[in-house]
């Protein structure tokens, strides 16, 4: 183990790194920790020149006051309207691809798969200008649909990377036994190779969540309506409306922010293992 | 792969003699098409559009090369690009700082999964929320970042209304998540190295320093190229962060190219969606140096196989 554990060091060692430990945390998520602190601010407090106390009392209203007197509640809604057809549909697609690129060998395998994993590198502001042109001309410009479409399209290619090396990584000995049992190449995807990626499938699932759930640049490029627009840009633009009412803002911030952090604490192991794919051999 | 043993003889149909050699095709084909319409072509087009005089509703009008040399004589297309550089050489910073992270916390004591999970939240929340909080910390008259220096240097420095050092204030707010990146596929690959290689370097007398630079840090390659994989794209991406802490300001000091190519192609005083294509096709090619080396090695271990 690398560096040697601090058990086989000196006591004072031990002691200095326990006390460490907590102070780099605070340390570190200073920023988050004073956004969280301000969201319970009462506003009397900020004008009061309170920006470091504690809260003279916890204004819940501040969470209130953002998700209905300005419907934070609805660029919410909207954000799952994106978010989880969203997932469905990139996972499902790259099941297909990542079961055709991992299982067979045939010509232009790896260029097709080197194709999904180059697109899946470009910077976005590439596509703009004819993806918001080509939502335009199907008629679902400000729609959910013109952003689950879109992003289904785009994550496939990040998701093809993750199920073609999850399943070329599967024991082949399997299919071989299907194959000699004559079982029909289908029915070799749905009942032997599919029970097995579930766990790629959660790991993808979460992964994509989150990606999509903070999706900005799309967001203010395909929705413009606080209707159909998600967290993100929504929470940009009422941060214009409410100029530097920092309560607001915080409260704000913290609610954008809670879906994908539950999602990461709920299915921690999973994240982690969706994104550090490859990092080992 | 060589054809199934036939079990039906004459009676076996086309489909069941092709199968093996169609139902790859089949499969692919509905993410070939979505990621053709939505990615392929989309890149070829933009390639088109920026020999184009367009607004994005009259007809558009061929203008050649003219967009380019427009883009030359742009003081604030060079003021992006010269950010860029800003970006990409100081986001380069997450990936030994990372590392650093990954070490302190790569023990085993009381609560240690805990304080790891911590240590990586910030990459869970969305940009849009960092920049954000940032923007707090650095607010002038209050903000922390502001009364501390005040507290050292007796003048207090509003960092996003400086156009010197706005671009810092941002590529910091952008090292906090990357870092947090960086740090969980280096604990991960700490994860992994072997024990025996470690040990028997440390009989040797390897500790410190040496021990990580000839026998950690090889074993730590995989993560290492991802770290910096991601981390180079997420310097090129910084749109999120620009747009919301600054929006390019102030003066138009912090515009990055990925800003600069949606300000111009959809600003408010009229759309310039060729000019915003050149943009873009600049920073596409930036990034397609990258790609190319990216996949290359990729490409090399894959048949190393």
């Amino acid at each position: 183990m690398f560096p040697r554990p601090i058990a086989q060091r000196s006591h004072t060692a031990q002691w200095t790194y326990q006390a460490l430990l907590p102070i780099a945390l605070i340390l570190w998520l200073l920023p988050l920790l004073g956004i969280a602190m301000t969201s319970i601010k009462p506003s009397s407090d900020l004008a009061a020149g309170n920006y470091f106390g504690l809260p003279s009392y916890i204004a819940w209203e501040n969470y209130w006051s953002v998700l209905f007197d300005f419907d934070l509640w609805k660029y919410i809604r909207n954000s799952f309207y994106v978010t989880i057809p969203t997932v469905i549909g990139a996972v499902a697609l790259s099941c297909l691809t990542g079961f055709a690129l991992g299982i067979y060998k045939f010509r232009g395998n790896l260029l097709i798969f080197f194709m999904f994993v180059a697109g899946n590198f470009v910077p976005f502001q590439i596509l703009m200008v004819p993806v918001r042109d080509l939502t335009l001309q199907l008629g679902i410009y400000n729609t959910p649909y013109a952003l689950i479409l879109f992003h289904i399209a785009f994550q496939t290619g990040f998701c093809t990377l993750f199920m073609r090396n999850f399943i070329s990584a599967l024991p082949r000995e399997l299919i071989e036994a299907a194959r000699v049992e004559g079982v029909a190449e289908w029915r070799i995807f749905w009942f032997v190779v599919l029970p097995l990626m579930k766990p790629a499938i959660a790991a993808l699932s979460v992964l994509i969540f989150t990606f999509i759930w903070n999706d900005f640049f799309w967001a203010t490029v395909l929705t413009t309506s606080a209707e159909t627009r998600p967290v993100t840009a929504g929470l940009s633009s009422l941060n214009g409306q409410w100029v530097a009412a920092w309560h607001l803002v915080s409260a704000g911030s913290i609610v954008a922010a809670l879906p994908p952090v539950a999602m990461f604490f709920l299915m921690q192991k999973h994240f982690i293992a969706g994104l550090t794919l490859g990092a080992v051999k | 792969m060589t054809a199934l043993p036939d079990a039906h003889g004459p009676k076996r149909s086309w489909w069941k003699s092709n199968q093996q050699a169609l139902t790859p095709w089949l499969f692919l084909a509905p993410g070939i098409f979505m990621f053709a319409v939505y990615v392929i072509w989309p890149i070829y087009a933009s390639f088109q559009f920026s020999f184009y005089d367009w607004d994005g509703l009259s007809p558009k009008k061929w203008v050649g090369w003219g967009n380019y040399q427009e883009l030359w004589g742009d003081r604030n297309f060079i003021i992006s690009l010269k950010n860029n550089i800003i970006w990409l050489v100081l986001y380069m910073l997450a990936v030994p700082a990372g590392l650093g992270i990954a070490i302190f916390l790569n023990q085993t004591v009381a609560g240690i999964r805990i304080y790891k999970s911590l240590f990586f939240f910030p990459f869970v929340i969305s940009q849009v929320v960092v920049g954000l909080m940032f923007a707090w910390f650095y607010a002038p008259n209050f903000g922390l970042f502001f009364k501390l220096t005040e507290w050292l240097f007796g003048t207090g420095t509003a960092v996003l209304a400086n156009p010197e050092y706005a671009t810092y204030g941002i590529i910091v707010a952008g090292l906090w998540p990357q870092i947090a990146y960086c740090m969980i596929l280096y604990l991960t690959g700490l994860n992994n190295v072997a024990p025996d290689q470690i040990e028997a370097a440390r009989l040797d007398g390897a500790k410190g320093l040496k021990m990580l630079w000839y026998v950690v840090l090889p074993q730590l390659r995989p993560a290492t190229f991802i770290a910096v994989v991601v981390t180079v794209i997420g310097a090129l991406r910084s749109f999120d962060l620009v747009s919301i802490m600054t929006n390019g300001g102030p003066f138009g000091q912090t515009r990055v190219l990925s800003f600069y190519m949606y300000e111009k192609a959809l600003s408010e005083y009229g759309y310039r969606m060729g000019y915003g294509a050149a943009i873009a096709v600049v920073l596409f090619l930036i990034m397609m140096v990258f790609i190319a080396g990216f996949v290359w090695k990729m490409v090399r271990d894959e048949r190393g196989h």
